[in-house]
């Protein structure tokens, strides 16, 4: 037997794969061979056959951000023309479109806007559960460490005062590649990656479940993806808070960085690899607003066990040129044409319904 | 999940063993939800074939008219002659487009339209000469069967002295458009007034005959069954088996947007039905040297992955695409060939630029 041969015997044994193994088999492994292995080990962490979806809203309150990354296409400086802040009767009515669509689910996300203070985040919060019954998914990591920088307060201070304005549990943006040469590069004024880590950490504490992304394909090194997901898996180890890894692939229309993206290969297996290496995160989700409905349909075969969300509205892709628009209809096709039952989801995972 | 596991490792055990597959196979093939195991033995038999080699062309598609008696349901392309839209490009424009061509290294010229009244054998004849003049190097690979058997009608003469006049002028090759799915049942819904299967296989077996090397395709994913596909690719296999003239079996993903076929409610092709269906035809084409992923079609990410799924051909970079397009492809007109390359060497495949009979132009990428 190869090398790689061994490690993906020893993965499917259920023992743990280090860095340096986890990069050989991102490497070296192939596409078939990694995607067998990964789907084996889905089939053991989700052995009903279901793959699960969300439906849910993505509502980006302003686009003004401070941090300019060169990897976003979303982002205006305060006195753009076209720069806004969402007003709450705009809010309000989106969040009633989502319900009457069935969503469960909030995804509120937005810039480092200058002038917002904490008390318009705990204003937003608490306005929202007075009127609706809904998740709240909101501030990824970036956003809740600039209202720490702003109110003076802790990151877990900032934490516990919009988990009790109604803050549920936060989504994985922002991490990008958790390696600091890397984004030293893309996102210079962003958080380092012990801060991104710090926040999921303290976010867990209080309770909170969070999810963890990773943007890749742009000017990190193998290793340095494999490592994001090493990092991840120690931070789980530690806290547990983690429901579900959600690779995606740069997508450098219309942003500063440009150049090309990860291809449909490698996409497949840096999820493929992600399985493999994260044994103690339960889901790992298919990207179709980056990929597209076909690709996201493949990576069930590849690792992943869930569809993500039905994203009526993902204002900070779009930007990006992804024209992808898979509708709740498509979603079931694709889950049920693969051979699985799709399950509505919430937030934490728990079944809603199945689709027969 | 994996109901047909058991007769699965039986088809892959023929698959090792070289033995060619059944019509149930086949069946059973499309039947499973097995992707990875399916994709192993397509990928197995590719590299049998063609080793890590994966082929493009450098070439250029004209669709020199959209004028089309046929209508058929399945196209967003053709036009009534008096429709808005409608077009017929003249002999000079055709000549003007492959002589803009013909400094951009190309090998192959790809033209293709509708079957327009106005346009007789000598416009054909014609225009074979002048781009013959403007391109002496470039293989013209023109015509698919079904303009070929209408130049046989308008005139009264037979599929043969057609294409030898053809040839004479010119042509080298026949592309594999208008195969659609062979079975009358399918064709009388998607595609009614278009010749039939039995009509498509002579024109290529005549091309064979007369020493052309032609293309063959399946358009999949409207109304035709599992069944239908598996017994259009045996009729090919079978045509294949007596004369050998076909190059590479190229199935098409139907994209019903801005067709006829569109208030059906038809959703287009899934992931998965896209790779099985490559990795089916690799299987059960077992006299077909290549199988190819049209990336026009298909999308590049789907194209790329397809590699490992029986793919050794991604065509090409292809300028100026009107048909898939019309149909809602929502691809680029044209992928650089550095992006090609980069695209094949990504996925672990060697790329190798060809030319229509897959001969090497240039390796080593």
């Amino acid at each position: 037997m190869n090398a790689v041969s061994v490690l993906l015997e020893k993965a499917l044994a259920g023992e743990r794969l280090s860095l340096e193994e986890g990069t050989v088999l991102l490497e070296e492994a192939e596409l078939l061979e990694l995607g067998r292995t990964a789907d084996q080990i889905r089939q053991r962490l989700h052995p009903r056959g279901r793959v699960t979806y969300i439906i849910d809203r993505n509502i980006n309150y302003t686009n003004v951000c401070t941090c300019q990354c060169r990897f976003c296409a979303f982002y205006r400086r305060p006195n753009d023309a076209d720069a806004y802040i969402l007003s709450k009767d705009a809010l309000f009515h989106k969040i009633e479109e989502t319900i009457s669509a069935g969503g469960t689910e909030l995804l509120i996300q937005g810039g480092l806007h200058p002038d917002l203070q904490l008390d318009f985040y705990i204003d937003m919060l608490q306005s929202i559960k007075k009127r609706f019954d809904i998740h709240i998914h909101s501030f990824s990591p970036p956003e809740i460490v600039h209202l720490a920088r702003q109110s003076g307060l802790s990151i877990s201070g900032v934490l516990s005062r919009l988990q009790e304005a109604g803050l549920d549990s936060l989504p994985g943006g922002g991490a990008e590649i958790l390696v600091d040469r890397v984004r030293k590069k893309i996102s210079p004024r962003k958080i380092g990656w012990r801060q991104w880590m710090e926040v999921m950490d303290r976010a867990h504490r209080l309770g909170m479940k969070t999810t963890a992304t990773m943007m890749f394909g742009h000017v990190e090194t193998t290793a340095e993806r494999v490592l994001h997901m090493v990092r991840v898996r120690e931070q789980q180890d530690a806290t547990g808070g983690f429901t579900a890894f959600i690779p995606w692939s740069f997508q450098p229309r219309n942003t500063d960085l440009g150049g090309s993206t990860a291809g449909g290969v490698e996409y497949l297996r840096t999820l493929a690899v992600a399985r493999i290496m994260l044994d103690n995160i339960p889901s790992i989700q298919a990207s179709w607003v980056t990929q597209g409905a076909k690709i996201a349909q493949v990576t069930l075969s590849f690792g992943a066990n869930d569809f993500g969300s039905t994203m009526l509205e993902e204002n900070v892709v779009r930007a990006a040129g992804v024209n992808y628009r898979v509708a709740l209809q498509e979603i079931h096709r694709c889950i049920k044409d693969a051979g699985f039952i799709p399950a509505q989801r919430r937030t934490d995972y728990t079944i809603i319904k199945e689709i027969h | 999940m994996h109901n047909h596991k058991g007769e699965l490792e039986n088809i892959a055990a023929k698959v090792a063993a070289g033995e060619r597959l059944t019509r149930e196979d086949g069946v059973k093939l499309y039947q499973s939800n097995d992707l990875l195991a399916i994709g192993k033995m397509a990928d197995l038999v590719r590299k049998r074939k063609n080793g890590t080699n994966t082929f493009f062309i450098v070439n250029r598609h004209i669709n020199h008219t959209n004028v089309c008696i046929n209508r058929c349901k399945l196209c967003a392309f053709g036009r009534d002659a008096n429709a808005p839209g409608a077009y017929t490009m003249s002999l000079d424009e055709i000549e003007a487009k492959a002589r803009a061509s013909a400094n951009s290294g190309i090998s192959e010229i790809h033209i293709v339209g509708g079957l327009n009244p106005e346009l007789k054998l000598d416009y054909y004849v014609d225009m074979l000469q002048r781009v013959r003049r403007v391109l002496p190097g470039v293989v013209i690979q023109s015509f698919t069967a079904v303009e070929i058997d209408y130049l046989a009608q308008l005139h009264g003469m037979t599929h043969h002295a057609v294409l030898r006049a053809l040839q004479e002028a010119g042509l080298d090759s026949l592309p594999g458009g208008g195969a659609e799915i062979f079975a009358p049942r399918v064709r009388e819904i998607i595609c009614s007034k278009k010749i039939n299967g039995d009509k498509w296989l002579a024109v290529h077996r005549a091309a064979h005959e007369l020493g052309m090397r032609t293309n063959a395709t399946m358009l999949y994913g409207h109304v035709e069954t599992i069944e239908e596909r598996v017994d259009h690719l045996l009729r090919l296999r079978e045509l294949q088996d007596r004369t050998g003239g076909f190059l590479t079996f190229i199935p098409l993903a139907f994209h019903p947007k801005n067709t006829a076929l569109e208030p059906m409610g038809l959703a287009g092709t899934t992931g998965y039905d896209d790779l099985k269906t490559l990795a089916v035809a690799r299987l059960l084409l077992d006299n077909f040297d290549h199988i190819k992923a049209f990336w026009v079609m298909v999308g590049p990410k789907m194209a790329q992955v397809s590699l490992s799924f029986g793919v050794d051909d991604l065509d090409g970079t292809v300028v100026e695409e009107k048909i898939a397009h019309d149909a809602g492809a929502e691809t680029g007109q044209s992928m650089a060939k550095s992006e090609l390359v980069r695209m094949i060497k990504n996925a672990g495949f060697c790329p190798v630029q060809r030319d229509t009979l897959y001969n090497v132009v240039e390796e080593g990428f």
